[in-house]
């Protein structure tokens, strides 16, 4: 069974010490690094985007293509900007890759600098996870000190510089954009687009920003040659990729698969859904994305397929919820998540969250009728793709389609006046309680 | 005559659209063709579309924040449409593209309503008590794009509510609840005005506009924000629950504290101004006016205001009539011989023209000048060889030029229009200010200027060194404007003259004071009749005669205002008709004072009590720009005409006075009647007399006095800040507390060797300031000149001069 895995980024992580560069360099670490630096630039983008490598941070953007786009004829510097603020509910692969194996991002930082020629680059890692800013920043000192990072790199005549920088704490600061504003020192707020920022970046200059996951990816694809990366995974979503699995599994955690796996085969893996329970329903890529049931259980789980199924493959954060779980419960608790976190730039996202939860509060406690059901979907259907970037559109997903796939215990909810669920069954420590 | 138009040449810009850059599409099925780069949401302007916004403002970045302004694009002109509605406020069109508005998309029209469904979810019902109300964007757009009924307060929804309000300045009130966070504040003053003392803090729904708690928004510019505030969350101090827009009438006008020009809309009611707005004159001052602008027209409803004529007996003051008064001037004047005019700079051009024609046929004397601040011979030689008659320069060429030279001048205090269109061109990239000052000044800063740190008096050597030096960029694209303060350093307006021809650039001369550029233009200076006329010019005296239908006109160049001063003085001269003239703004506050007390007989036209009218013979009041019609000619010579705002009787322009006043001394054999009485009258005999056609004065030959540079203590530099203890500035005690706090700025090595507290001692005085360290020269100090006591002239010395600077309190 374990032989469907493909542990790559996650291979190291069981080793002692695996985010000491001492560690990393007896498995062969940093030797992708110089197989990229005999390469040119050029000839290293060429093999990303032939390897098929479409980005982890969830829109699955070509990461090759996306190298492309920088103008090697703008005179300003280029810059490569990592997103580590990883912060989408359920998604928990950067944060663990960090930890476990800062090197591989340090090594993959190094050489996708080198393709776009940038010669800094910024790790932006969500400033609430220090333990895991310590990690990087000390693999980076590291790096330095074996010669793999400042001037003249391996001899190459390549230079490049990193910069740790941890964010202060706002959800929004992962969108690309906000993040590049909260890097310059102003509050994370999306921009306008365009220009985009492979043209006017970081500074105004032209950058491209990859998630954590992605640029970890790329000493493999250069160590091994796009062909073995593009040899797994399906025809349109080549490779592998890190599954987090949360929720009401046997074994949560981080299983790194090739794209195309089912989520069946991810239960499996996790030792099934919690005893004596069954799916009830769960979450592709995190809350962001639309939730699917039990039906969906045999999709396969990449780019193609979970869009088929009207959703996203998103960062593979799988959140398992069984029968245990109140649907209208959880969308409340992530919509919460969401107007707490909406940045105040554009109307709908900042008043619609606002109203949403007031809205969804008011069901949950089944008060209203079912016409509010519809100006609920109503006020989705107003955010969906009003707002100034896709923060509001993941706030409406989990409602939609909860509603889609739930309808029936909303308006249970109602019915019953109430919600007709003990949360305390879905807890961890359900049926452990001690009574007095 | 006078007043001409800027020539229409250099003006550039938005005359011909070349075809080629016309953009055509297709907006609710009407084809349009728009230039290229416009956006959608204007090119739906053009075919009669108005699409709801709230954070578009044409003269603002696009930010697509409130999404209020969303349309369908079903073709975006490449065949393939959005999926999703667009915000036509950032999308620029293209060829082709189809656009589907609220008028014609149920889509759009959703979403909008969705929008605006949300925007009123969080802002308050108040408007019964809300200032916008009646004019209210939200308002407005809340009835044509909106739903009738709240969903959300009819499900119990709970708004997010604030304490109200907050001051975010002295002036500044934000009533946070009614925020819609467009940022259309926050932006006018990050991007306009280069003062961002505020911005968005907070996230989510509780985003809110804020200070830094130790910084309130101070800008010179803050008022604006009320103005573009697309609902009522921004109100002022002065005008916060005072009426109700539906009872205001709207006069447009035009602003009187400085040489600039701009288009304000006086809102009154009931016979009182209750609050000024920007008028909108792309060519002058876009949309944007000052704080001064805006806020200072209290002055003119003080209590201290004059009502009525008075006339001195046994030594006092007592009203009279004004037949009474005309004719007790007309035998007082008569009595006391020569006589000369001081107007000030404050008259229209219809009353400066009937000061200028007063002097001439009624008391036939060329003693007539309009300056009440320092001033030079040289000067007199400039205006009338290389200001009166001319318009190279215009508002429109500042944005073209490569470089603007600032001399003498520092346009975020004294012509603040000035400021706003060279900061503009300067964000643009395309325009550099260089300045000759003695610092570089937060306005320079925000212009991203470059300094040329010159001591006051070497401003001439300063201008002289821009010829050689190319790296500035003075050439025939390049713009000199020249301030009013050059007067005092020697050589430097002949300087800056020869600059200009050296180079080619284009020459301006930016007075401080509404009235200056008119004042040049209908004569009032001793060498110079109305039109451009030469005194000196036989041929313009004849020409002028005959035009005014008189004998001859005095043919010797007069006196200008310190001579006039002296002569008053020394008995030479024993009459003295004074309009709007501050002993303590003259070159010599003391003198003029003496002057006064000494002249045998004082005629004051005023406006309020002042020394002036407590020491003269004879005191007519006179009206304010709001009550009546007039003209004021811009720096750029651009005639700003406006109508009256009230008809009050008993409040009669200067040139009524002075006709009133003529006809008595005609009546007693002493000249002519000024042959008008109205302000329509006495612009038409203007536009009659027209400009001279003859030889122009000529700056050449001029001996300027030599500048002897003293090594002896600091050199006083002072100019007045915008918002300073001028009289024009009184009555709003909100508005004045938005200054800029008073201090004396040195170099660091001064700042060092005294401390924080400086003691300046001239020859008129010693004031003590807190010191800030700026970029000066070791033996310069700078002060505001009118921001304490009676002003640095009066008392502490002659900018320029000499000073002692010693630490602490003296």
């Amino acid at each position: 069974m374990t032989d469907v895995l493909t542990p790559v980024l996650t291979d190291n992580w069981g080793d002692e010490r695996a985010w000491t560069l001492a560690s990393y360099a007896a498995r062969g670490g940093y030797t992708a690094l110089d197989k990229a630096l005999s390469m040119t630039p050029d000839a290293v983008i060429a093999e990303v985007k032939d390897s098929g490598l479409r980005g982890r941070g969830g829109a699955g953007f070509p990461t090759g293509m996306k190298w492309g786009f920088i103008p090697q004829d703008n005179p300003k510097p280029k810059y490569l900007v990592v997103n580590a603020d990883e912060s989408e509910p359920g998604t928990c692969k950067d944060i663990p890759l960090m930890m476990a194996s800062p090197h591989t991002l340090v090594e993959g930082v190094i050489i996708s600098s080198y393709a776009i020629r940038a010669n800094k680059a910024f790790i932006y890692i969500r400033g609430e996870v220090l333990h895991v800013i310590r990690r990087v920043q000390r693999a980076v000192e590291e790096a330095y000190a074996a010669g793999h990072l400042g001037t003249d790199i391996h001899g190459s005549g390549f230079d490049l510089d990193i910069v740790v920088h941890a964010g202060a704490g706002a959800y929004i600061c992962g969108e690309e954009t906000a993040l590049l504003e909260g890097l310059e020192g102003r509050r994370g707020q999306p921009r306008l687009r365009p220009p985009f920022p492979a043209v006017a970046g970081l500074y105004a200059s032209p950058t491209v920003i990859n998630n954590v996951e992605s640029i970890a990816s790329v000493p493999s694809i250069i160590g091994h040659g796009q062909q073995w990366f593009a040899s797994m995974g399906t025809e349109k979503s080549k490779g592998f990729g890190i599954f987090s699995l949360s929720g009401h599994v046997q074994t949560p955690g981080q299983y790194e698969a090739p794209l195309g796996i089912t989520l069946r085969t991810l239960i499996d893996l996790a030792g099934g859904v919690r005893e004596g329970h069954e799916l009830k329903f769960w979450t592709p890529g995190g809350s962001s994305t639309p939730l699917l049931t039990a039906e969906h259980l045999d999709m396969p789980l990449d780019f193609e397929g979970v869009g088929a199924a009207g959703s996203m493959l998103g960062t593979r954060a799988l959140q398992i919820f069984d029968d245990t779980t109140c649907v209208v419960r959880a969308t409340l608790r992530w919509t919460e998540f969401y107007k707490h976190e909406s940045c105040g730039k554009c109307t709908p996202c900042r008043e619609g969250t606002w109203w949403l939860v007031q809205t969804l509060t008011a069901l949950e406690k089944g008060q209203g009728t079912e016409a509010d059901l519809d100006l609920l979907l109503d006020q989705c259907d107003n955010i969906l793709g009003r707002s100034f970037c896709a923060l509001a559109d993941g706030a409406v997903s989990p409602i939609m389609s909860s509603i889609k796939y739930f309808r029936d215990e909303y308006v249970a909810h109602l019915t019953e006046g109430g919600c007709p669920f003990d949360p305390a069954r879905s807890t961890a420590w359900a049926g452990q309680e001690v009574t007095a | 005559m006078t007043v001409s138009t800027p020539s229409t040449g250099s003006t550039g810009g938005s005359a011909e659209m070349d075809r080629t850059d016309l953009v055509t599409l297709t907006i609710d099925g009407v084809q349009v063709s728009v230039a290229k780069d416009t956006l959608v949401i204007r090119a739906a302007e053009q075919v009669g579309v108005q699409i709801p916004r709230f954070c578009d403002h044409p003269l603002l970045a696009p930010v697509g924040a409130c999404r209020q302004c969303l349309v369908d694009i079903p073709d975006a002109g490449n065949g393939r449409g959005f999926p999703k509605p667009q915000a036509s406020c950032t999308l620029p069109v293209a060829e082709g593209m189809v656009v589907n508005t609220q008028a014609t998309s149920e889509v759009a029209d959703k979403a909008q309503q969705g929008i605006m469904e949300f925007l009123l979810i969080n802002h308050p019902l108040d408007c019964p008590v809300c200032d916008k109300g009646g004019e209210c964007p939200l308002q407005n757009q809340a009835m044509s794009n909106g739903r009738g009924e709240s969903r959300f307060s009819a499900g119990g929804g709970l708004k997010r509510t604030y304490p109200k309000p907050i001051n975010i300045s002295a002036q500044v009130l934000l009533d946070r609840e009614r925020c819609v966070l467009c940022a259309r504040c926050t932006r006018f003053s990050e991007q306009i005005a280069g003062d961002p003392f505020i911005a968005l803090i907070e996230r989510g729904a509780l985003q809110q506009v804020g200070i830094y708690e130790r910084e309130p928004f101070d800008s010179y510019f803050s008022g604006n924000t009320i103005q573009i505030c697309p609902v009522g969350a921004l109100t002022s101090a002065d005008y916060r629950f005072r009426s109700r827009p539906f009872d205001l009438v709207s006069t447009p006008g035009v602003a009187e504290h400085d040489s600039c020009g701009a288009a304000i809309r006086i809102d009154h009611r009931r016979g009182r101004v209750m609050r000024r707005l920007a008028g909108n004159d792309p060519e002058v001052n876009e949309e944007w006016i000052s704080d001064k602008d805006r806020f200072a027209f209290h002055y003119a409803t003080e209590p201290d205001r004059l009502g009525y004529p008075q006339i001195r007996e046994d030594g006092e003051l007592r009203p009279a009539s004004w037949p009474e008064a005309f004719a007790v001037a007309a035998r007082g004047l008569q009595a006391a011989g020569a006589t000369g005019v001081l107007t000030g700079g404050r008259v229209t051009a219809e009353d400066a023209y009937a000061y200028s024609k007063f002097a001439r046929v009624s008391l036939g004397t060329n003693d007539v000048d309009f300056r009440s601040r320092p001033l030079s011979a040289e000067e007199a030689a400039f205006l009338a060889a290389e200001v009166v008659l001319r318009s190279e320069v215009t508002y429109a060429d500042l944005e073209s030029a490569g470089t603007v030279v600032l001399a003498g001048l520092e346009p975020e205090d004294e012509a603040a229009t000035i400021f706003l269109r060279l900061r503009k061109a300067t964000m643009h990239g395309t325009t550099r200010v260089v300045a000759i000052a003695p610092y570089a000044t937060r306005g320079l800063t925000k212009m991203s200027g470059h300094l040329l740190r010159t001591a006051p008096g070497d401003e001439a050597a300063a201008l002289e060194a821009l010829v050689e030096h190319a790296e500035h960029g003075v050439d025939s694209t390049a713009v000199i404007l020249v301030g009013e303060r050059l007067a005092t350093a020697p050589g430097a307006l002949s300087a800056a003259v020869t600059l200009a021809r050296r180079t080619g650039a284009r020459l301006a001369w930016v007075p401080r004071r509404a009235g200056d550029r008119g004042a040049v233009e209908t004569g009032c200076l001793p060498n110079l009749l109305p039109g451009g006329r030469p005194v000196a010019d036989p041929a313009a005296r004849v020409d002028a005669a005959a035009e005014w239908g008189v004998d001859h006109l005095p043919d010797a160049v007069g006196r200008d205002a310190d001579q006039i001063v002296a002569a008053l003085v020394s008995g030479e001269l024993g009459g003295l008709v004074v309009g709007g003239v501050d002993p303590d703004d003259t070159s010599d506050p003391a003198a003029t004072r003496a002057a006064i007390a000494a002249a045998s007989f004082v005629v004051a036209l005023e406006l309020r009590e002042t020394d002036v009218t407590r020491a003269a013979d004879v005191v007519f009041p006179v009206a304010p720009v709001a009550d009546k019609a007039g003209t004021f000619v811009t720096w750029e010579g651009r005639p700003r005409p406006f109508d009256a705002v009230f008809s009050s009787p008993s409040s009669l322009p200067d040139l009524r006075i002075l006709a009133g006043i003529a006809e008595e001394l005609a009546a007693l054999g002493h000249g002519s009647p000024l042959g008008f009485r109205t302000v329509v009258e006495a612009r038409a005999e203007m536009e009659q007399i027209g400009p001279w056609d003859g030889e122009r004065a000529s700056l050449d030959g001029l001996e300027t006095a030599p500048h002897t540079p003293s090594t002896t203590g600091h050199a006083l530099a002072a100019w007045k800040l915008l918002v300073d203890n001028g009289t024009m500035q009184d009555g709003d005690k909100a508005y004045r507390a938005t200054g800029r706090f008073p201090v004396a700025r040195v170099s660091a090595a001064t700042y060092d060797a005294h401390g924080a507290t400086l003691t300046l001692t001239g020859d008129r005085g010693s004031v003590t300031l807190p010191a800030e360290v700026a970029d000066l020269a070791d033996d310069v100090v700078w002060v505001p000149a009118n921001s304490g006591g009676r002003g640095v002239l009066a008392d502490l010395a002659s900018p320029g001069s000499r000073i002692t600077v010693t630490g602490g309190n003296a």
